[in-house]
Order: C-alpha cells, then sequence, then structure tokens
C-alpha cells in the first residue's frame, strides 16, 4: 500500500493551464459544426472531428509536457483554475479544471487513442449512409470524456460524465432501425443510470458536508486536508465514516459506468454499436472512465487509512474488482461472438483495473488501464477489420484461416492477443498485470483476490487462443472470400500494437517511471530492483499461467477447424458448465425475474393510480368546476338575470299601472288634485299647530 | 247663530245637494237656483247687500239661465243609459269628504282665534262705487277685458263651424 | 262656536258637496253646476271673513267676492260654451266616455 500522495504545494496556472478548456471544447464545436452539416457533405464532417481532435492531442501533448518538465525539475505539478458557477446565499457551486499528471496522460492517451479510432472509422463505415451523424456523436463523445478527465470539480465532472453516457447511448443505437440495437441502447443507459443515482447522493453528500466540490482549491477543496480531516471525523452508518460512505457511493458510479460485477449487463449488448464505437467507447476510454474517477477521488477513499493499512471502501473496491475479473472471464470462454468475447474480456480487465486501484493505489491501477485501452483497442479494431473482411460476419465458427488472408490485420491482433494475456516481458500487459498481482499478493487483508487474479489470468490466455484459433487459424468456414481490410485501417492498427509493445517499457520495476511520474517522485534505472525478495517468483509464476492457459488454448483448439454447428470442444465435454457460462450465469434472466418484473409491476402500479387516483383527483376538480360553472350560470341566469328581469318587469308594470293615472278622463284628473289638495293641506294644518 | 242663520244655510246647503244628487239634469239646475238663492239671502243676513243682489242678478238671472240653455242644447234632459254617475263615484265621494273633513278640522281647530260678533259696517252703495272707480280700478278694468274675452270666446267656441276647416 | 265658525262650516259644507258633484256626476254640464257651487261657497267664504274682520269699511272681502262673481260668470260662459262644441262633436256629455286625451 503506498503512501499518500503529497504534492508540493499548488502552483500557479500556467498559460498551458490557462488554455486547457480548449482540449474537450473543440471537439465539442466541431460536433455542432458537424450537426448542421447535411448527411453527404462526409468529406467536411470527417475533417472537423478529425482536425479537432488532433488540436486537442496537440495541446494535450504540450500540457503533458510541460508536467513532465515540471516532474523533471523536481516540483510535483498541480494546477488548477477555478470559477464561481452558482451563487446561491452565501454558498457557491464552483467548477473548474485541473492539470496534474493524472489528467495529463489520460489526456494524451484518450486524444491519441481516440484520433487512430477516428481515423479508422473512415474506413470502416465508408459503406454507412449515416458517415455525418457517426462523427458528429464520435466527436461530442471525445470532447465530453475530455471534459471528464480536466475536471477539478465532482459536478463538472458529472456533467461531463452524463454527456458521456449520453454518447454512448446514441453510438450503441447508432443504427436504432434495428431493435436489438435500440433495445440494447435503453439497457445501457438505464443500466448506467443506476450507478449514476449512487455517484449523485455521494454529490450531494459530500457538499453537504465540505461545502465544495472542488478537488483541488489552494487547501480548501474536498480532497484537500481540512474537508477529508472533517469527512473523517464524521461517522456514517455500518462503522463507516462519512469518507468511506461518499467513496462507496461514488464507486457505485463508477460500478455502473465500467461495468463491475452487478450492473456489468449492459456491456456485452453494447456490441451493437459499430465496431470503432465498441473500440473506442467501450474499451478503451468511456469504461474506463469510472476507474478514472476513482483514481481521482483517492484521496476520499484512502482517508483514514494507516501507513500500510487499507480502508473499508478500499477493501470493497477489491473484493468487487477481482469478482468482476473472475466472473467475466469464465463468461467469455463459452462465448462465440468475436466482439462478444473482447466485450467480456473487456469486463474482466476492468476488474483488474479497480483490484488494482483497490490493492496497490492510483499508479498500480492506472497503468494497466494505459496499457489496456491500448491493447483493447487494437483487438477490437482488429475484430472491426475481421468482420470488415469477412463481410459483416461476426461468428467466430465462421471465420478460420484467416492468416493468410489478412496478414497485417493477423500480426497486429497477435500482438494485442499477447499483450491482454500478458505474454512475459516483451508486451505491456505482462507488466501491468503483473503490478497488480503483486499488490494483491502484499496484500494484508486476505489473498483470495491474489488466487481469483490469477485463475483470471489463466482463463484469459485460454478464451484469447481459443478465439484466435477459430478466427485465423484452421480452414475457412465462411461463405463469400474473405478480404485484407485497406490502410486507412490497418495503419492505426499498427501505431496500435507499437504502442503495445513499447508501453511497457514505462513500468517495469527497474525503471518504474510511471508510478514515479503520477506520484511525483524521482524515478532512476535500477536493475536491482529485480531482486526484490518475491518478486522474480511472482514473475515466473504469472509467466507460468500465461504459458499454461496458452498452451491448453491451443491443445484443445489448435489448428482444428470444427464445423460452425458441431458443439464446442469444451461443450462436448462437460455440456451442464459450459451452458451456464454460455448464457452468462443467467444474470440477465434473474435481473428480468426480480428488477425488471417488480419494475413493470411497480410501473402498471404507477400507471393505475395515475389514472385512477391523480386523474380521479383531476377529474374530479374538472367536475367540481363544471359544477361551480353550472351553478354560476344558474345563479346568472336566475338570480342575477332573473332579478333584473323581474326589476325591469316590475317597472314596466308599475310604469303600466301609473300610466292609468292618465285615462284622458277629466273627472279622475280632478279627483286626484283634490286628494292631492286634501294631502297638502292637512299637512299645512298639522306643522302650524301651535 | 241665529235661527234665521240656520234657516238660510238649510235652504242653501238642501239646494246644493239636490243639484248634486237629483236625476233629471233641468232639476238640478233648478235646485241650483235655489242654492243659489239661499247664498244670497246668507249674504243680505251678512249685511252685504251689494254682493247678495249682485248674486241674483248674475247667478240666479244669467248663470243659471245659461246651463239651462246648455242643457236643452246638448239634450241633457233625457236620461242616460249607463245612470247618472260615473262608474268610481264611491271615490269621489270619499275625496269629497275628505276635504270636508280637512276644512272642517282647519275651522275647528282655530276656532277659538275667530273674532266675535263685531259692530255691523256701515257701508253705502257710493262707497263700493267710489272704491271699485278708485282703489280696484284697475281690477275692474281688467275683469271688463276678461268679460268681454270671454264672451267673445264663448260665442266663438259655441258657434256652429263653417264649412272649410278651421 | 262664534258666528263666523258657522259660516265657514256652511262654506266648507258646500263646496265638499260641490266637490262629490263635480266628482261623481256623468254629465258635463254638472261638473259646471259643482264648480259653480265651489265658486259660490268661496264666495260666502270671502263675505264672512269681511263682514267679521277688524276694517270692514276696506271692502277688501266684498271687492274680492264681487270680482270672484263676475269671473266666475265669465267661466261659466266660456266653459258652456265648450260644452255645447265637444257635444257637437261626439254627441255625449258623458265624460266617462270621453278619453282622447288618454296616454
Amino acid at each position: 500500500m503506498q503512501d499518500a500522495i503529497s504534492f508540493t504545494p499548488q502552483l500557479a496556472a500556467s498559460p498551458v493551464t490557462q488554455i486547457l478548456w480548449l482540449i474537450p471544447t473543440l471537439p465539442i464545436v466541431a460536433s455542432g459544426l458537424i450537426a448542421l452539416l447535411k448527411q453527404p457533405k462526409r468529406g467536411a464532417a470527417a475533417a472537423l472531428s478529425i482536425g479537432s481532435l488532433s488540436l486537442s492531442l496537440l495541446l494535450s501533448l504540450v500540457a503533458f509536457s510541460h508536467v513532465v518538465a515540471g516532474w523533471a525539475h523536481g516540483a510535483a505539478v498541480r494546477e488548477t483554475v477555478n470559477f464561481t458557477w452558482l451563487q446561491f446565499g452565501i454558498s457557491n457551486v464552483d467548477l473548474g479544471w485541473v492539470l496534474d499528471p493524472l489528467s495529463a496522460v489520460m489526456l494524451v492517451m484518450v486524444s491519441f487513442v481516440g484520433l487512430l479510432i477516428f481515423i479508422y472509422s473512415i474506413g470502416y463505415m465508408a459503406h454507412d449512409e449515416n458517415f455525418t451523424r457517426f462523427f458528429c456523436f464520435l466527436s461530442l463523445f471525445a470532447g465530453a470524456m475530455l471534459g471528464v478527465v480536466i475536471s477539478n470539480s465532482l459536478l463538472l465532472l458529472f456533467m461531463s460524465w452524463e454527456l458521456v453516457g449520453l454518447t454512448s447511448y446514441l453510438l450503441i443505437g447508432f443504427w436504432y432501425q434495428k431493435p436489438s440495437a435500440a433495445a440494447a441502447a435503453k439497457k445501457a443507459f438505464l443500466t448506467t443510470r443506476v450507478g449514476d443515482i449512487f455517484f449523485l447522493l455521494g454529490i450531494v453528500w459530500l457538499f453537504a458536508q465540505t461545502g465544495t466540490l472542488l478537488f483541488y482549491n489552494h487547501g480548501a477543496g474536498s480532497l484537500e486536508g481540512w474537508a477529508l480531516a472533517g469527512l473523517l471525523a464524521q461517522p456514517a452508518a455500518l462503522g463507516l465514516t462519512a469518507a468511506g460512505a461518499i467513496g462507496l457511493l461514488i464507486f457505485a458510479g463508477a460500478a455502473g459506468k465500467s461495468g463491475q460485477l452487478p450492473l456489468h449487463v449492459w456491456l456485452p449488448d453494447a456490441m451493437e454499436g459499430p465496431t470503432p464505437v465498441s473500440a473506442l467507447i467501450h474499451a478503451a476510454t468511456m469504461v474506463a472512465a469510472g476507474v478514472y474517477l476513482i483514481a481521482r477521488v483517492y484521496p476520499l477513499v484512502q482517508a483514514g487509512a494507516l501507513a500500510g493499512g487499507t480502508t473499508a471502501a478500499l477493501t470493497v473496491v477489491t473484493w468487487v474488482g477481482a469478482s468482476t475479473a473472475l466472473f467475466a472471464a469464465l463468461i467469455a470462454v463459452a462465448q462465440n461472438d468475436i466482439k462478444r468475447i473482447l466485450a467480456y474480456s473487456t469486463i474482466s480487465q476492468l476488474g483488474y483495473m479497480m483490484a488494482g486501484l483497490g490493492l496497490g493505489g492510483v499508479a498500480v491501477g492506472m497503468f494497466h488501464l494505459i496499457t489496456h485501452a491500448f491493447f483493447k483497442a487494437l483487438l477490437f479494431l482488429g475484430a472491426g477489420s475481421v468482420i470488415h473482411g469477412c463481410h459483416e460476419e461476426q461468428d467466430v465458427r465462421r471465420m478460420g484461416g484467416l492468416k493468410a488472408v489478412m496478414p497485417r490485420t493477423f500480426l497486429t491482433y497477435a500482438i494485442g492477443m499477447l499483450a491482454l494475456c500478458g505474454f512475459p516481458l516483451v508486451f505491456s500487459g505482462f507488466w501491468s498485470k503483473d503490478g497488480i498481482l503483486e499488490a494483491a499478493h502484499h496484500w494484508s487483508v486476505a489473498q483470495a483476490p491474489f488466487y481469483m487474479l490469477v485463475l483470471g489470468a489463466l482463463l484469459t490466455a485460454f478464451y484469447m487462443t481459443r478465439q484466435v484459433s477459430y478466427v485465423f487459424f484452421g480452414a475457412y468456414r465462411g461463405h463469400k472470400q474473405a478480404h485484407e481490410s485497406p490502410v486507412v485501417m490497418t495503419v492505426p492498427l499498427a501505431i496500435l500494437a507499437f504502442f503495445a509493445i513499447a508501453l511497457g517499457a514505462i513500468g517495469t520495476p527497474a525503471w518504474p517511471w510511471f508510478r514515479a511520474f503520477l506520484e511525483g517522485r524521482a524515478a532512476s534505472f535500477n536493475l536491482h530492483s529485480f531482486v526484490e525478495p518475491g518478486l522474480l517468483a511472482l514473475m515466473t509464476t504469472s509467466s507460468l499461467v500465461v504459458f499454461l492457459g496458452l498452451g491448453l488454448g491451443w491443445w484443445i483448439y489448435g489448428n482444428k477447424s470444427p464445423k460452425a454447428e458441431a458443439p464446442d470442444a469444451l461443450e462436448q465435454a462437460a455440456p451442464w458448465i459450459w451452458a451456464v457460462l454460455r448464457d452468462k450465469f443467467y444474470v440477465d434472466e434473474i435481473y428480468g425475474f426480480t428488477v425488471i418484473a417488480f419494475y413493470s409491476w411497480w410501473a402498471r402500479v404507477a400507471d393505475w393510480f395515475d389514472r385512477r387516483v391523480w386523474g380521479g383527483v383531476v377529474a374530479g376538480v374538472a367536475w367540481m368546476f363544471r359544477l361551480w360553472a353550472q351553478l354560476n350560470r344558474f345563479l346568472d341566469t336566475n338570480v342575477v338575470d332573473g332579478t333584473f328581469d323581474k326589476g325591469c318587469e316590475e317597472i314596466s308594470t308599475s310604469g303600466g299601472l301609473l300610466a292609468r293615472i292618465q285615462n284622458g278622463r277629466v273627472q279622475s284628473y280632478l279627483r286626484i288634485l283634490a286628494l292631492a289638495v286634501v294631502a297638502l293641506v292637512a299637512i299645512l294644518i298639522w306643522s302650524s299647530r301651535p | 247663530m241665529s235661527l234665521v242663520f240656520y234657516l238660510l244655510s238649510a235652504l242653501a246647503v238642501a239646494g246644493a245637494l239636490s243639484a248634486v244628487l237629483l236625476k233629471n239634469t233641468v232639476h238640478c239646475a233648478l235646485a241650483l237656483t235655489v242654492a243659489f238663492a239661499g247664498l244670497a239671502l246668507l249674504f243680505l243676513e251678512l249685511d252685504a247687500q251689494f254682493a247678495g243682489f249682485a248674486q241674483i242678478l248674475v247667478y240666479i238671472g244669467a248663470v243659471a239661465i245659461l246651463i239651462v240653455f246648455a242643457i236643452l242644447l246638448t239634450r241633457g234632459s233625457e236620461t242616460p243609459k249607463d245612470g247618472v254617475y260615473s262608474r268610481n263615484w264611491l271615490a269621489g265621494l270619499v275625496i269629497a269628504a275628505a276635504v270636508f273633513a280637512v276644512l272642517g278640522w282647519a275651522v275647528l281647530q282655530s276656532a277659538w282665534t275667530l273674532p266675535h260678533e263685531t259692530a255691523v259696517p256701515a257701508v253705502t252703495v257710493h262707497d263700493i262705487g267710489v272704491a271699485l272707480v278708485g282703489r280696484y280700478v284697475l281690477p275692474l278694468e281688467i275683469v271688463a277685458l276678461l268679460l268681454t274675452a270671454a264672451t267673445i270666446g264663448a260665442v266663438i267656441v259655441a258657434r256652429h263651424e263653417k264649412e272649410e276647416a278651421k | 262656536m262664534t258666528p263666523l265658525a258657522g259660516y265657514l262650516l256652511v262654506a266648507a259644507l258646500m263646496f265638499a258637496i260641490g266637490l262629490a258633484g263635480a266628482l261623481t256626476r256623468r254629465n258635463a254640464i254638472l261638473v259646471l253646476i259643482g264648480i259653480e257651487l265651489m265658486l259660490n261657497a268661496a264666495n260666502l267664504n270671502l263675505i264672512a271673513f269681511w263682514r267679521y274682520s277688524p276694517h270692514p269699511e276696506a271692502l277688501t272681502g266684498m271687492m274680492f267676492a264681487i270680482f270672484s262673481i263676475a269671473v266666475a260668470a265669465a267661466e261659466a260662459a266660456v266653459g258652456l260654451g265648450l260644452v255645447i262644441s265637444i257635444h257637437r262633436h261626439a254627441h255625449t256629455t258623458d265624460l266617462d266616455h270621453m278619453n282622447r286625451m288618454k296616454g
């Protein structure tokens, strides 16, 4: 367990940091512009998105070199630019961005891998009529992901997080006319939503406890000393502190986005989207956002740990990660769709990353994230090349023998596969996975995660060998003639393959540059570090495991080319186990039984309630209003009008009556005169009485 | 309140009542003459000789005759078929009674302020003549004018209309 | 009761009788007769008041009464002339039937 990272006090923002906001903004602006273009304008769309992302890459490299330069001079760079977004009463909601080693490496990785995939997409989506829309969404995604990376505020991160989720939905459901694609998009969105609810709770709680959502704010941020001390002092339920509870809530959000065990169900279905989408979003970047989030709030989840010890939150992270790694690896063994195998592999590797964060700290987990991004993107793009070359065929049982037909694809794919398996020494995957295994081995709480991860590595090697044998070896079992992909697709493959090998160099124990860079320490090349106790034994163990897996896989599936309809070799051996694995441990079915069934029942109840009760209330109010209106009309017609009419009638009648005095007869006039005189005289006499 | 007063009052009132109540219009006119006569005698009783004789001359001698002429010219002697009293005769009676009540009340109210016996005024015709052309010459002339106008007017009103439209 | 009051009461009685006649009889001439009676009653009032006034030698009451007689005569003439003229048009003197001024 590492020591808490301590950076030198925050430096003032340099010009690079001042313009850091451009990095996500450029692709988003490009996306907006592309949205205004008509569909046939493909050249303009591609130029806008690739151009904007290239600029972002350039800026990311400049920022990265700035941080490296600072590190080389012994300063641990962390520069922030914060501003107030909302003010209500006396509290503020601040947003901002941060440039430190963590965000710098992520920026470079996201923009570089993204750019390669963008270029690949030109070739892959060339025959699709919605080319422009694809690049619009891709650019939007790139901008949003970069926004997640540079956020210094949990709120800004959440906003970008949601935008990433939205673009994932749009891209998974890109071919929305296919019902399965639309359903998969909805499933992805809803499942990550479940995690996001807990995430939001965590944000609200953190804001309530510390009064700020900024990570670093010259000592006043929520991840800095004063706030953390306050969070540690506050007890929450179940023996956790507030820090631990908030950390777990945030982890729930990360678990949704990164496909950890209970919320992993959306990732395999997300393969309905186009392959570049799978490569970019569901292998390299978006799913890694959850891991990045935990790395970002690491001071929070680590708060309260004694030196060499761990916290409850980190323990949970570790167990979830390890379980996910093993679980997904088991399922991947029994899948037949080339992309699904890779999807479960991704879930498994995400488990490794989370376990690495929990067991070994930020550097361990992040290194695996970076290496995985490259070789998994490579594998997906290679799978896309294979699919493209086999005329949209995705079942591995209908492929085979493509080694001769698609040599460039085969070579790069093999490099990616060996990196994933963790083939010793040459490939980057070996070093990153080894870092996690080493941390697991030294974990003080239990040794079970270590065994789970080792078993996972074995299975990884096994199912990848199975996949490669099915696809590239043996005889071709497809229908149409396969062909190699165009250069615009194979060049990105080559570049990624190079990095899949080369990145290993920065993570070896001999020269732990990556770790040192992230932690702000000096790095030195020291071969003697190999002779640390247990390290060589561990490296040998993991190598043996890998060879065992490769050998088993080759022995069972080798150069054979079983017919597509024939059952798998393992299936024949153990049909029950095979069925369980192929049906993904029935997790989807369980969800269907429980959560979804409950939810539809609840939806029906709510609908009934809405229609009968609230609708009844509304109808009741409307009825009362109508009644009132009728009463008013009645009153108006009968009482008001009636009174008025009656009054007029009476006046008319009395007028008629009075008119009878004017009857034209003299005698009646006389009579009235006499009567009046009598009255007047009487009054006169009466009033003059003494 | 001497006996003469009572007798003369009874005569006048009886004449008046008959003038109002009788069915035959000519009898009413003749009863009116009796009422006029009673009044004239009352004037004489009140030592207003000139007024009394003027009453006899003018009223009995002219007005009553005029009324009889009018009755005859309008065939008033024939009894009308609807009766001599109007439809709402009771209302008229009541009103007349009310008038009498009010007047009587006024008189009786102030009876104690009215003067008692005074000396007989020494008034001669000479005095009346002197007053007429002296102090009251203006009313005299106006009355003369009035009588002229009335005469001419009555003639115009009552004569037969010529054929041409007037 | 003083003599004056007695005369006044008689005059009032005659006035009321004359009014009753004017108000209740159908024939227009009878109405004129009633009016004559009313005028005569007023004359009686005047003379009575003259007789019992403090200065009878001023002849005020007497003059009033004489002029009243003259005017009454003129009025009776015109009135009867009118009745005759109406009779010529309506062929009746029944007041109940004369309501052309109705309205």
